[in-house]
């Protein structure tokens, strides 16, 4: 099944080639976990602070359904 | 020779150092400045009267040695946004400048009595006074240069020509280490105090100044050493780390993926063209244009340097720093996804003297109330330049949100006591809106931040969307934060510490060693709160009461895009925050 990824700031490290505010459908397998889809992308756990799905946020043990937006947030605050 | 307190006299254009009374001597920053307010200015007096006072203090650490990202001056008075008290700091170049000439704080008052006005130059050797023709009317980059080329590496603390007009939106300048405005003690109106007493600019020379006594050398070293390895580990402070590589703007796109980025006047979370104004997408103009640079520093000796400069389009260095809460006031909250109409209004409003957020705030009530559409980028530049000039068009928007949507029959009003809000929106992160709607300061984000826990992650993880715990949390944060802004040290050294339980205890051994107050981590929330009963107490006095504690209306009525959401928090739990006051 399809879900939409993207990453933010520092993680765009290593999605070099993804836009500034894009985003990318891929395929992972029915049952997989946010921390899989992680995984999948080669992000390293240490850099994701918080994850979001569909505009709120999740945790790494949750599973994704089809159609699914996931976005990885590295440290980030400001003011 | 202990500290000093300089009192500056605008009536009799005098300047006297005088001992720092045993009340005073054990606070620094805001909670000096706060208590000096409180204890010498009337909460009924009219802000820009002779009653006001204009009070500057750096903080306990701010001067030290090597005591990292602690460059903060605090400025208080009360305001002409709010009417009740009003904090305000910023970094550059004051702060250390101050403090090593050995003065606790700063006391401007009186008006001169021939309507002149001045600039007050102080020195190791006393304060003189000039009269400041030559700088009337400019705005604070033409101010910095000649103020800069008479006394060289000096901090100038000044206003634009908002605070010589003394609208309730001017901010006070100090200069950063390349000798340009842009570090603002920006929100509520302070600009207009400092105008109000005829004062044009101070600059501050500290060649010879006495420096910063360590009480004890060991408990500073250490504290300093602790809190420097905090901020140099956590992957937001750390060299290259989030903060650095992108600045403060790093969190538009993070907000807009939460959908609480205020969007065309608070009327949705969600702006489509976010990823324009972002820190992301600064950096990579940055890059592409070859000048300019992220990770700059705002005053020396901070080793977190989320600052930046921006360039324009031709690769000349323009503005210094489109922080995220310019990119989201002049942009997003305008509807305009435009970094170089953002760069050239930040720019206007660093030499006009205001606060970008009151600033982009106004331009979208503005909008909202049809003077131009939203997205209209060309039309907005324009009215800086009304605000420049003092047309009445200019006065009305330089007095900020509420005048405006008074002027142009706006109900949507996002003010919480007179002052708008910042870059996050209450309905979907809905903490933050606690510490907007209690905070005796008005609208604040920086007030108490839970917006660490709501959206970053940092010192745990809470749902933004929940009302749950929140009126416990905001009070948390602002008592944490009324300290941290009494130390000197940047706001910013919270997100480490509050991750790593070394560097809080060393950022209060620093306080400790320096001050020589025997103080713990367990001492950081009470005197934070000590701090805030006294400003709270001031707005009381002012005429405040639990229905300025008060979201606006519309925010209860209107369900806001993305998440549909209302604010729901009860008036109980918005009167529980700062029941305590009362209750003690």
């Amino acid at each position: 099944m399809q879900v939409e990824i993207t990453v933010f700031a520092t993680l765009r490290r290593y999605m070099p080639d993804l836009p500034v505010g894009g985003s990318r459908q891929i395929e992972v397998q029915h049952g997989a976990t946010i921390g899989e889809v992680m995984h999948l992308l080669e992000l390293p756990p240490e850099e994701v602070k918080v994850v979001m799905r569909n505009h709120r946020h999740a945790e790494l043990d949750e599973t994704v359904n089809e159609g699914d937006r996931i976005a990885f947030i590295p440290a980030v605050a400001g003011g | 020779m202990g500290k000093k307190i300089l009192r500056i006299n605008m009536t009799e254009l005098k300047a006297t150092y005088e001992d720092v009374p045993a009340e005073w001597a054990r606070w620094a920053g805001r909670g000096l400045t706060s208590t000096i307010v409180c204890d010498e200015v009337d909460p009924g007096c009219h802000p820009l009267g002779p009653n006001n006072k204009l009070v500057i203090a750096p903080g306990w650490v701010t001067g030290s040695p090597a005591a990292p990202s602690s460059g903060r001056t605090s400025f208080g008075a009360k305001s002409p946004l709010t009417g009740g008290i009003k904090e305000s700091n910023a970094g550059g170049l004051s702060g250390q400048k101050l403090a090593k000439l050995g003065l606790h704080a700063v006391i401007v008052e009186g008006q001169p009595t021939d309507k002149k006005w001045y600039y007050a130059v102080i020195t190791n050797d006393g304060v003189t006074f000039h009269e400041a023709d030559g700088l009337m009317g400019k705005g604070m980059y033409e101010v910095d240069d000649i103020l800069g080329e008479k006394y060289p590496k000096t901090a100038i603390i000044g206003i634009g020509q908002a605070g010589e007009m003394k609208l309730s939106n001017a901010g006070i300048s100090v200069n950063d280490p390349e000798n340009k405005p842009g570090r603002y003690a920006g929100r509520g109106g302070l600009g207009a105090i400092m105008g109000a007493r005829g004062l044009k600019a101070i600059v501050v020379d500290d060649k010879g100044g006495p420096g910063v006594e360590i009480a004890d050398k060991e408990c500073f070293t250490n504290g300093r050493k602790a809190l420097a390895a905090a901020i140099g580990e956590h992957a937001l402070t750390k060299k290259d780390g989030g903060l650095n590589a992108y600045g403060t703007a790093i969190l538009v796109n993070i907000l807009n993926e939460a959908g609480g980025l205020p969007t065309r006047n608070f009327s949705s979370g969600h702006f489509e063209g976010a990823a324009k104004i972002s820190g992301e997408a600064m950096s990579e103009a940055i890059e592409k244009r070859g000048a300019g640079k992220m990770g700059h520093g705002c005053h020396p000796g901070c080793i977190i340097q989320c600052s930046n400069i921006f360039p324009d389009e031709e690769g000349n260095e323009l503005v210094s720093a489109i922080e995220y809460e310019t990119a989201w006031s002049l942009g997003a909250n305008c509807g305009i996804d435009d970094l170089d109409y953002i760069a050239h209004a930040t720019r206007e409003c660093n030499d006009i003297g205001l606060d970008t957020i009151e600033a982009g705030n106004t331009v979208a009530i503005a909008m909202e109330g049809g003077l131009l559409e939203f997205g209209d980028a060309k039309g907005a530049i324009k009215l800086f330049d009304e605000i420049r000039k003092g047309t009445p068009l200019g006065r009305i928007l330089g007095q900020g949100v509420e005048a405006t949507a008074k002027a142009f029959g706006v109900h949507r009003v996002p003010t919480v006591k007179g002052q708008s809000m910042p870059a996050y929106e209450p309905r979907a992160v809905k903490g933050i809106g606690v510490t907007y709607v209690t905070t005796p300061m008005g609208a604040d984000h920086t007030a108490g931040y839970t917006i660490a826990p709501e959206i970053a992650g940092v010192g745990g993880k809470v749902d933004p969307l929940s009302n749950e715990g929140k009126g416990d949390l905001s009070l948390a944060f602002q008592a944490t934060t009324a300290f941290i802004d009494s130390t000197g040290y940047c706001l910013f050294i919270a997100f480490p510490i509050l991750d790593i339980a070394e560097g809080f205890a060393g950022m209060v051994d620093t306080v400790a060693g320096v001050t020589g107050l025997k103080i713990t981590g367990d001492d950081v929330v009470p005197l934070g709160k000590e701090i805030l009963k006294k400003e709270r107490l001031f707005n009381e006095a002012a005429g405040f009461t639990a229905a300025d504690d008060r979201p606006p209306e519309f925010m209860r009525d209107e369900f806001l895009p993305p998440h549909n959401v209302n604010w729901t928090i009860s008036d109980d739990v918005l009167d529980g925050v700062y029941a305590w006051v009362h209750a003690d």
